[in-house]
């Protein structure tokens, strides 16, 4: 009994002191709670798949009142800025150093092909930007949005009524379809990862770095007492951060938040224990701060942003890269929190993810424990 | 060979040694840059590829029927799922398992033989809105094509062509971006850490009462962070043009010349970055604080042209967006050095800038 009440102020002592160095620290601070808001910041600002206004190119080598009323037309949709020129190859230079991000060519036969109705070889060329597949594939699409309301104008002017299939559109969880309502809550998990992770890494690998590690162990701290000792306090300090994420999300960008309270602490809570494990491992390993940051920052961020599904869909991936997405652990926390916000709580999706988030916490964590050696070599 | 050159040769031995010295820096150094050069290009994709939809048909009629088939055949889809109610549908969305459902009301087939087509309804799963979106423009595109036996619009075909990269494939982005990615996350960290770990460990201030002068230890951390970058862009390159036979258009030697522009830049932030800081720690934190916005918002996870207005201003002080479109420039479209030369002179400028402040707060911490 004395020994277990010894053994818990043991270890409050120790957490304790790790406490009291994290708020000493300003830069601990400033990445924890002001690096969130900064992040976030810039997720629900600068971070946007919805292309608004793209700068097109248009060169009419047909100036007749079909070909004007085509660019007119292209002028008139709010998706594109309108930069009208009557040489090809200049608008090439244009494209070649960015400042167009696409080109339509009226051909010179445009009007009288229109006119006649006979389609044949194209009478319209449309040169994209490929070096912005994402822009390209959205220029391509708006100008032949922009040709078929052009058409219909035509039709409607020759006093006919326009026919065709339309698609109507809704959608479910987001329907304003903004890609802001599922970057931020997926950015989370960029934020979770520095601190649980890289904090981590570097704090751990200073104390092995000065020795301090070496001089606890020789203590007759127990090897379980130490790692616990550096786990909760950033462990509390990470789930600090992550409510704080988790309310400018819901309440600074107003993105709607349907699941509950217990189910997003539990989804925070999980992919922290994973996170803070990995830190752990890697400064373990290595025991040198350049090197654990190095290492945390290309096994856990870089993963976290490109290999988590919250930008680029894992299901696009080719199938070797899908296989190695189910090891990173930001992959399961993505799907739930982007599930929890916009959904609610659909348990078919969120149990697999706490299966995936717990068995990496437990593993980078039981992994520490066994790399952690009570000698010294 | 004079006095000073003499040193600043000793010196930057001396730097080079403490990066490249030991095995395991040395393979932190160029092992990540192989992992992302073999898995980045493949993950970063904003296709769509291998998804499947569902298909609510209540009409069952001729026209359903063959749009079914036409979009059977695209490969943007994997599987098309055939559903009998709302709610199945609605269970399959919830569960990811399909981006959209398509519905086909019960007089759709009737309605366009009248004349009049009713609408087709899709409804998307918002929390993949660009996905779906993206599939939506596919459905669309296989909509419109099926031809209608009405009066005939004005013609205007139209032929796309994809200048620098035809097929829109995301490798081809992805891997002149990365040369700007990977050097500078190295450039950053092997100036500013370095700094913080001689003061951490006490030698700065030996380097400082030594006969070199500050300008002389700035050269000398600069030089190293440039041949880090240096080795990882070549290699980046070589994969690129050999692994994913992405030809490179441009000149070499403009590249290789903007890089050291480029890393100028850095080296400048990153000692202004360990001027203010007192530890190793801090010096790492405090270049992930600059590194993490500056890569978002370099146009390499979305464009710079979708940022609103005041953020793109604010974007030029950001050397990262500068060099990746100077690489994707020189690279893809063999851009000439008066198509960027606003980019060369801003990173010069952020360069001047930043070196100057930081050998100012320097000079203060000395005297």
């Amino acid at each position: 009994m004395t020994d277990l009440s010894l053994r818990l102020r043991r270890l409050w002592t120790l957490c304790r002191k790790e406490t009291l160095q994290i708020i000493r620290d300003p830069s601990t601070l400033l990445i924890a709670f002001i690096f969130p808001g900064i992040l976030l910041f810039i997720f629900g600002a600068g971070i946007n798949l919805d292309s608004s206004t793209v700068t097109l190119g248009v060169v009419l080598e047909d100036t007749r009142p079909q070909a004007i009323s085509l660019a007119e037309s292209l002028a008139n949709s709010p998706t594109f800025r309108v930069k009208t020129g009557f040489d090809a190859k200049q608008m090439g230079d244009e494209l070649r150093a960015g400042r167009v991000r696409g080109f339509l060519i009226v051909r010179n036969d445009f009007s009288e092909r229109a006119l006649r109705q006979s389609p044949g070889t194209p009478s319209l060329l449309l040169i994209t930007d490929g070096s912005e597949p994402n822009t390209a594939s959205f220029v391509a699409a708006h100008v032949r949005g922009a040709i078929a309301v052009w058409q219909r104008e035509e039709l409607r002017r020759l006093g006919r009524q326009p026919t065709g299939i339309d698609v109507e559109t809704r959608s479910w969880f987001n329907p304003s379809t903004e890609s802001r309502n599922f970057l931020l809550p997926g950015s989370i998990s960029i934020v979770m990862t520095v601190v649980g992770a890289l904090l981590t890494a570097l704090v751990i690998a200073r104390e092995w770095e000065r020795g301090t590690m070496e001089a606890l162990l020789a203590a007759g701290i127990t090897r379980f007492e130490l790692l616990a000792s550096k786990v909760l306090p950033y462990f509390v300090l990470g789930l600090i951060s992550f409510v704080i994420c988790v309310g400018l999300t819901r309440y600074a960008f107003g993105v709607p938040f349907r699941g509950s309270f217990g189910a997003v602490m539990l989804v925070g809570a999980l992919f922290l224990g994973s996170a803070l494990g990995l830190g752990l491992l890697l400064s373990t390993v290595l025991r040198s701060q350049f090197n654990a940051a190095q290492a945390a920052l290309n096994a856990a961020f870089l993963p976290a942003l490109m290999l988590s599904g919250f930008v680029f869909e894992i299901s696009s991936m080719p199938p070797i890269i899908r296989a190695v997405t189910h090891v990173v652990p930001a992959r399961y926390f993505v799907v739930a929190i982007q599930t929890v916000f916009q959904a609610g709580d659909v348990w078919s999706v969120l149990i697999p993810a706490f299966e995936g988030l717990g068995l990496a916490a437990v593993g980078f964590l039981g992994f520490t424990y066994l790399k952690t050696r009570r000698r010294l070599e | 060979m004079n006095a000073t050159l003499i040193r600043l040769r000793a010196l930057i031995l001396k730097e080079l040694r403490a990066v490249l010295g030991d095995k395991q820096s040395l393979r932190l150094l160029i092992m990540p840059v192989i992992l992302q050069l073999l898995v980045f290009p493949f993950a970063a994709t904003l296709e769509v590829k291998n998804n499947s939809i569902a298909v609510f048909d209540q009409d069952q009629g001729p026209t359903s029927h063959e749009m079914i088939q036409r979009l059977t055949r695209t490969p943007a889809f994997t599987e098309i799922v055939q559903v009998h109610s709302e709610a199945e549908a609605r269970a399959l969305v919830d569960k990811q398992t399909v981006l959209l459902v398509l519905r086909f009301g019960p007089q759709f087939s009737k309605s366009v033989e009248s004349g009049s087509p009713e609408p087709i309804q899709a409804v998307l799963d918002g929390r993949r809105s660009n996905s779906a979106q993206i599939a939506l423009a596919y459905v669309q595109q296989i909509v419109g094509a099926v031809p209608l036996n009405s009066q005939v619009a004005p013609s205007a075909t139209l032929a796309v062509r994809n200048w620098y990269n035809p097929n829109l494939e995301y490798f081809r982005f992805i891997v002149p971006s990365l040369v700007a990615m990977i050097t500078t996350l190295s450039a950053l960290i092997v100036t500013a850490m370095s700094v913080a770990r001689e003061r951490e460990q006490g030698t700065l201030d030996q380097l400082m009462v030594s006969p070199l002068t500050p300008s002389m230890i700035f050269i000398g951390k600069a030089v190293p962070a440039l041949i880090v970058a240096m080795i990882q862009a070549t290699i980046i390159i070589l994969g690129g043009v050999y692994g994913y036979g992405i030809t490179f258009q441009g000149s070499l030697p403009l590249l290789y010349g903007c890089m050291v522009a480029y890393v100028a830049a850095l080296v400048g932030v990153g000692l202004f970055i360990s001027s203010v800081c007192a530890t190793q720690q801090q010096a790492f934190l405090g270049v992930f604080f600059f590194v993490m916005p500056s890569i978002l918002l370099s146009g390499y996870v979305t464009p710079v042209d979708n940022m609103p207005e005041w953020l793109r201003i604010a974007t030029w002080a950001n050397p990262v967006r500068h060099f990746v479109e100077i690489t994707k420039g020189i690279y893809l479209k063999d851009a000439q050095f008066s198509d960027f030369s606003h980019n060369v002179y801003a990173l010069l400028a952020i360069a001047l800038v930043t070196g100057v402040t930081a050998l100012g707060v320097f000079r203060r911490r000395l005297g």
